[in-house]
């Protein structure tokens, strides 16, 4: 069936701000399905709140909502733009609910509107616990022993009818938000209690455990004609229990024989057929390990993290050929792009194994729990790709930049034995780490297989590894050994490390091709993936498609984690793009499954693969490029570049030594000295002695970060020697290659500015100011372009720096700059000569089009020339706010305080005439929900205490009940405002946290001097209002912001919605 | 993962290549065709299925042998492949029903192999040059006089070999049908779904004449897949035109469904490489609808041969579009390239038998 004649215009709905569970593979869904759409002619309607995203950026689509993702803005967009249908599945859980709901109101019949991708009744059967149990029953297919309930104490019942352990799973919450195992009564009261509030339709799901499953997925398309077949199958490493998205996962499945394997296929296919799924579903499968016995655990009939994955493993672009099925084509109408000639309706083979590894934020949660289980927990991931499991687990753990090139993790080397078969036991994010040390200890593969459950064919991989470092360890380092070793992909300098010996002849790495048919067919699309063999295929075609084009090489961010995102793909992106345009041939490498940095079609040519200095080698001797790009991938890609000067590469943009000119701290005060900048007085130290010492000098509070990081990692404001001291201890337990910095800290206006510069001229699109005072991250702040209360001295003080900065650090590209305002002075914070998080964002709203510019003066062109004058860019006509989001309710025993270190995971955009009006959006979109009475409970530190009685005044005025812990309700009932006195935990009633499941209270305000360790009351007051979704404040200039909402007595249907291709 | 003292072993085409790696199974030389198959599971039955008779195989998969060997997944029982080639063979598998290693097994049946080759750079030289002889040998060798051996290497027709000698049966629960299948080179699977389904079973040696077929009095004959040219299989096509004759309902599966056509006046081409693999997408013409098919052949019915009016297409291939089922018109007689159902997966033509079982209840 080709496109269906009664499509013409189509509302794409996007998934939001990225936060854990839903990240970056809705972008590059979404990206794929715009494109699809507009190939076919259509015409596309876009709404997503997250500015960040490449699906946002102009050419996407015809009209582009940046507005919160609520149910009423959808409507009032459908309203305005009239489309004819809408594309449910490609938005993540958040369009599809969105569409869900607008389909059940009526509202898309009524409006004629129809539904593409999933229709309702599909949604329904999948979502809805019991449909989805009564569809299953009635194809036989095997589920868990469960019931829906939606009381607590029905809960209860049931657990005791199917006995402990039992698994607890909100309906239609994200990422399994909420759920939980329980193994007795108490736990299950708890967990079932949460996930009841946290449910939007207040209804849990108990099922029987069967953890220690192997836990088996399938991702599968099916179209209108019926065809159906499945892309790909993936097992993961972590048995039934852990959530697949913090699992280690493999692809294709290799412990199941043919007769598991097809019985699951065929399960597969069969509940596609009966669900009625027409694009991509994934299908999750939990099989018993010593029977034929199965059951179906999950079924996601849209485009999931799963499908990303499965996409990038076999080279099949599933979002797109579910876009397509959406409009009317059947899979033998789509042309498979990988190779040119053959069909979409096919089922993808591969000849190598891929591994998915999890990034954790707790390298930066150092208190966090780091234990694994039906929530995820990750922010994202690294995909790697290899001849063989072992080698797959060794890229991939060089690249989830924990620092580590080998499974050994060094806190366990100091455990005893005894320690390390106890700590088995825990499932949490070192597992895989822990059981290799096990096997380094002797502990046998059976023990380790009886504690953890986990397949012994995973465990005798990574014993091959341990018996390979045995083996290097002893001995002369023959030829052999070297090249055994870099055959499992170990790296050089980890070799040399281990048999303490210096390799005689060293090899490169060459090139194989990912083509969907395990080379059945020679394939059109160059996507590659180092080896240790003889034949180089990325060569060969190099040499097959002769081009006198420059080449240009852009390395891209690798796993999105909080402090680096999705907006540095966004960067990457754009720079081929504009690298193509420019008649360059723009070849990527990068790491990451989700993003679109790594669609095989987004550059010339695509290499997955570490982005390490012996990976990037191997790349640069196959490709020979003209020049390389390193200033779009964050803080990864930039890393790279003194190795790729060192290599002789030419770097396009700012030179080496210019990058460290501005991150070495006594180059940069130099540099600073001759400017004439004054910054917060500092100095850099390696130990605790001298950081107390320093600390001593500069008075208290200072702020401690360690140099060469990006959000904030490690960084905190020590207010007194013992804060010092607990954090050089956790900073120096990894090893220390770049000093920590101490500064004075200032509690001023916080500055910041992304600008593009050409060696002669530089332009700034324009001054963000932050609403919150330094101190909380700048990724973490509510950010206002243009900025609002800077007087024009202090602007023109900060063009003048921005221009000196940039002239001395001879930039060539982009540098983001950030400043802290305090008493009228302009002091540098930091100087970053790179992209930043808020190239998109102010990229889209000014209309100045930032990284395309900086790479075409990285290929030589000047602002001049196209047409851009020196200076400040002048203001758009509207007011972008914006807002930070966090995925705190995911991350257990987190402090929610913000701080120096960054801990938001994505962010909203508000766009409107005024600041007040982008500032409700912006909330709205973020998530707080706008009470015009109500409760406020407010716990605020010394510090505090004056500013917050106006804060608590404002409040009351609006006729909200204050209520306020001890200091701060007499100071506020001292000061005339009718305080309720709230008692610290335990303390009398009714205490904080009694108050908070009240019910009564719709806003904390909470700020303490110190946060961080979980067991602190004021920790545990947060966190209990992260556990009942109650907005916590924890600054005051926060605070102040959501008041200036409220006062306006808006809500966003009152705002005009704005099509930012209009900007 | 191999570290250290193991034997050395060589892969050597006929046009010259060599391939060196170490030696996996059992030791010695062996010649045959070299074919590769793009399965990711299902390597016993690919060792064990006739149709690979006579053939060394390469798999692309990189990893096998992950889940063992048992004693229930063998597709015949017969040891077909005369050699193995994988890049990487699994010394530690894993699955509760896992009854040794699959080196062990290769041992046990005496299959020559080779591994610790980059297989796709072999596969390469196979989809570009298309199918040549070639040889596994273990140590050092005199290159000259082994091309010359496998240059003159012929496997001739080996439908004998795999073929039962004598004629076996089986009885199914109630049975209702008595089905006589012309064996070429039959799965067991074959014989299991037709026992599911109803059907006594007799299975007849490549030999039989058809009125040794017809003395079973059978209410359908199934012609099973096999190895080789089918053109080769002159008997077999004898014996098939004759049946065609007595009208009865005929479903030919693989190089029955070649044999068949043969048998009806088409011709046979050889493909450059075949199809071999577990996902060769089969679109039917019928309902145009696209089915995942398990295959294993190295030759194609060129059906714009087959006699005007005598058969329509039915199915084509989704990749290289060659022929892949067949309907005849004036016999009640179809076939289909690939087999229906086999044990791993896919699972997606089953109907395909119903169909045959339809054929015969209208024909009783």
């Amino acid at each position: 069936m080709p496109l269906r004649s009664d499509i013409k215009k189509v509302l794409v709905i996007g998934s939001g701000p990225i936060v854990i569970g839903q990240a970056a593979e809705f972008d590059y869904a979404g990206t794929q399905a715009c494109r699809a759409l507009k190939q076919e002619g259509l015409e596309v309607v876009l709404i997503n709140s997250n500015p960040a995203t490449i699906m946002t950026d102009k050419h996407m689509a015809d009209k582009i909502y940046i507005e919160p993702l609520t149910l009423d803005v959808v409507k009032r967009i459908i309203e305005i733009e009239k489309p004819d249908s809408v594309l449910s599945t490609l938005g993540g859980q958040t369009g599809l609910t969105l569409s869900m709901q607008l389909a059940e109101e009526g509202f898309l019949a009524s409006h004629n509107v129809k539904l593409l991708g999933a229709v309702p009744e599909t949604i329904h059967k999948a979502e809805d616990r019991q449909a989805f149990k009564d569809t299953m029953e009635e194809i036989n297919q095997p589920c868990i022993p469960s019931k829906v309930v939606e009381t607590v104490e029905d809960a209860m019942e049931f657990a005791t009818v199917i006995d402990y352990p039992v698994i607890v799973r909100p309906a239609f919450t994200l990422g399994g938000t909420g759920g939980g195992i329980a193994y007795t009564p108490d736990e299950l009261h708890e967990i079932a209690t949460n996930g009841l509030r946290l449910s939007p339709i207040t209804q849990i799901l108990v099922e029987k455990c069967i953890s220690g499953w192997k836990e088996i997925e399938f991702e599968v398309i099916r179209d209108s004609k019926n065809n159906v077949i499945t892309v790909c199958s993936m097992e993961n490493m972590d048995p039934v229990g852990v959530h697949t998205g913090d699992s280690i996962v493999v692809a294709p499945a290799v412990t199941l024989t043919p007769k598991e394997y097809g019985m699951l296929r065929s399960a597969a296919l069969n509940i596609v057929q009966a669900l009625g799924v027409e694009g991509g579903c994934n299908c999750q499968f939990a099989l018993k390990p010593d029977s034929f016995e199965y059951a179906v655990i999950e079924v996601n009939p849209r485009v999931s993290r799963s499908s990303a994955l499965a996409s990038k493993a076999t080279g099949y672009p599933i979002a797109k050929v579910a876009t397509k099925i959406a409009i009317g084509y059947s899979l033998d109408e789509i042309v498979n792009q990988v190779t040119g000639n053959t069909y979409a309706c096919f089922e993808p083979t591969i000849d190598y194994m891929v591994v998915k590894f999890p990034k954790w934020p707790f390298d930066k949660f150092v208190y966090a729990k780091k234990t694994l289980g039906t929530q995820m927990k990750a922010t994202g991931e690294v995909m790697a790709i290899a001849p063989s499991f072992e080698g797959g687990m060794m890229k991939a753990v060089r690249s989830i930049e924990l620092g580590m090139d080998t499974l050994t993790k060094k806190a366990f080397l100091e455990l005893s034995d005894e320690e390390i078969e106890k700590k088995l036991y825990d499932v949490d994010v070192d597992r895989c780490f822990c059981i290799f040390e096990a096997l380094k200890r002797g502990i046998s593969i059976d023990r380790i297989h009886e504690i953890t459950m986990v397949d012994k064919w995973f465990i005798s991989k990574l014993n091959n590894l341990v018996k390979l470092e045995a083996w290097l360890a002893e001995g002369e380092l023959t030829q052999e050994k070297y090249e055994t070793a870099k055959k499992y992909c170990y790296l050089d300098s980890t070799i040399e490390r281990i048999s303490g010996q210096k390799i005689k002849e060293r090899k490169l790495a060459v090139y194989k091709m990912v083509d969907t048919c395990a080379a059945e067919f020679s394939a059109a699309t160059p996507y590659f993936y180092n080896t240790f063999d003889e034949e180089n295929e990325a060569k060969e075609f190099i040499e097959t498609h002769p081009t006198d084009k420059k080449k240009i090489i852009v390395f891209g961010s690798g796993p999105i984690r909080i402090g680096q995102g999705i907006e540095f793909d966004y960067c990457s992106v754009h720079c081929v793009w504009s690298l193509k345009e420019e008649g360059c041939e723009a070849i990527i490498c990068n790491n990451n499954p989700e993003t679109v940095s790594t669609d095989f079609d987004t550059g010339d040519r695509l290499y997955f693969d570490p982005l390490t200095r012996e990976d990037v080698e191997a790349l640069i001797a196959t490709e020979k490029p003209y020049g390389v790009v390193v200033q779009f991938g964050g803080q990864t890609a930039i890393k790279l570049i003194k190795h790729l000067t060192d290599l002789g590469v030419r770097i396009l943009g700012t030179s080496a030594a210019d990058v460290d000119a501005a991150e070495d701290r006594e180059l940069f005060d130099e540099l600073l000295e001759k400017c004439g900048i004054p910054r917060p007085q500092g100095s850099t130290v390696f130990t605790t002695e001298e950081a107390l010492k320093v600390a001593n000098q500069l008075g208290y509070p200072v702020l401690l970060r360690p140099s060469y990081v990006l959000g904030g990692q490690n960084m905190i404001i020590a207010h007194c020697d013992n804060d010092v001291q607990e954090y050089m201890t956790i900073i120096t337990a990894t090893e220390l290659e770049n000093p920590v910095l101490i500064d004075k800290y200032m509690m001023g206006t916080e500055v910041e500015v992304d600008a593009i510069c050409d060696g002669e001229d530089f332009l700034i699109p324009g001054i963000m100011e932050h609403v919150e005072r330094a101190g909380v991250h700048s990724g973490d702040s509510i950010s206002v372009y243009p900025c609002q209360t800077l007087t024009p001295h202090i602007k023109r003080v900060i063009i003048d720096y921005t221009e000196k900065l940039a002239k001395a650090l001879h930039v060539i590209g982009l540098v983001n700059i950030q400043y802290v305002v305090y008493n009228h002075e302009v002091y540098v914070i930091e100087v970053n000569p790179r992209s930043s998080r808020t190239v998109p964002y102010i990229s889209k709203v000014t209309g100045v089009p930032m990284v395309d510019l900086a790479t075409k003066i990285l290929l030589g062109k000047k602002l001049k020339d196209m047409g851009y004058q020196s200076g400040l860019y002048p203001s758009a006509d509207y007011i972008a706010v914006k807002v930070p989001v966090f995925s705190f309710e995911k991350l257990h025993d987190v402090d929610n305080q913000l701080g120096p270190e960054m801990k938001s995971t994505g962010e909203c955009l508000g766009i409107a005439k005024t600041f007040g009006e982008a500032l409700l959006k912006g909330l709205t979109a973020a998530g707080y929900k706008m009470y015009d009475k109500g409760g406020v409970l407010i716990s605020v530190r010394d510090s505090d205490k004056n500013e917050v009685i106006e804060i608590a005044s404002r409040f009351e005025a609006l006729g909200f009940d204050i209520y306020a812990t001890g200091g701060t309700a007499s100071i506020l009932n001292r000061n005339m405002i009718a305080t309720n006195h709230a008692y610290r935990i335990g303390k009398g009633d009714p205490d904080v946290i009694s108050l908070l499941e009240s019910g009564k209270i719709n806003y904390v305000i909470s700020t303490s001097e110190t946060g961080r360790q979980p067991s602190r009351d004021s920790v545990k007051m947060r966190r209990k209002a992260v556990e009942r979704s109650i907005a916590c404040l924890t600054s005051i200039d926060t605070a102040n912001a959501l008041l200036e909402c409220l006062e306006m007595h808006k809500s966003v249907d009152d705002v005009e919605m704005v099509d930012i291709t209009k900007i | 993962m191999i570290l250290e003292n193991s034997k050395k072993a060589s892969l050597v085409l006929a046009d010259g290549t060599v391939f060196e790696g170490k030696s996996l199974g059992a030791e010695g030389k062996v010649i045959g065709e070299v074919v590769f198959t793009t399965s990711m599971v299902g390597y016993q039955e690919t060792l064990t299925d006739p149709a690979y008779c006579g053939q060394i195989i390469v798999q692309t998969f990189p990893l096998i042998g992950n889940y063992g060997v048992n004693s229930a997944d063998d597709a015949a029982a017969y040891n077909a492949a005369a050699g193995y080639v994988v890049r990487e063979c699994c010394e530690d598998p894993s699955n509760f029903r896992c009854e040794g290693k699959l080196e062990d097994y290769l041992v046990k049946n005496g299959t020559v192999g080779l591994c610790d080759i980059d297989t796709r750079s072999l596969t390469r030289v196979i989809r570009e040059k298309g199918v040549m002889n070639g040889a596994i040998v273990c140590g050092d060798f005199d290159k000259e006089a082994l091309l010359k051996e496998i240059n003159a290497f012929d496997a001739g027709c080996v439908t004998a070999k795999v073929s039962v000698k004598e004629k076996q049966s089986f009885a199914a629960e109630n049975g209702k049908y008595n089905v006589a299948v012309l064996d070429l080179g039959m799965k067991n699977e074959l014989k299991d779904q037709l026992l599911k389904r109803g059907c006594n079973v007799t299975v007849m040696p490549c030999g039989a004449t058809a009125e040794q077929v017809l003395a079973e009095s059978p209410d359908g004959v199934i012609i099973s897949g096999g190895p080789g040219d089918p053109a080769a299989d002159t008997a077999a096509i004898e014996t098939v035109k004759a049946l065609i004759e007595k009208k009865l309902p005929i479903y030919a599966v693989c190089k029955g469904h070649q044999v068949l056509a043969v048998a009806n006046g088409a011709k046979i081409t050889k493909l450059k490489y075949g199809h071999r693999g577990a996902s060769q997408p089969v679109k039917s013409l019928e309902n145009g609808k696209t089915y995942i098919t398990a295959q294993n052949t190295g030759y194609a019915v060129e059906f714009d041969t087959m006699p005007a009016g005598a058969a329509e297409l039915t199915h084509i291939n989704g990749n290289d579009k060659v022929c892949e089922g067949i309907r005849y018109l004036n016999i009640p007689a179809f076939s289909t390239q690939f087999s229906p159902d086999t044990s791993g997966s896919p699972h997606d033509t089953g109907y395909l038998y119903d169909r045959f079982i339809k054929m015969m209840e209208e024909n009783k």
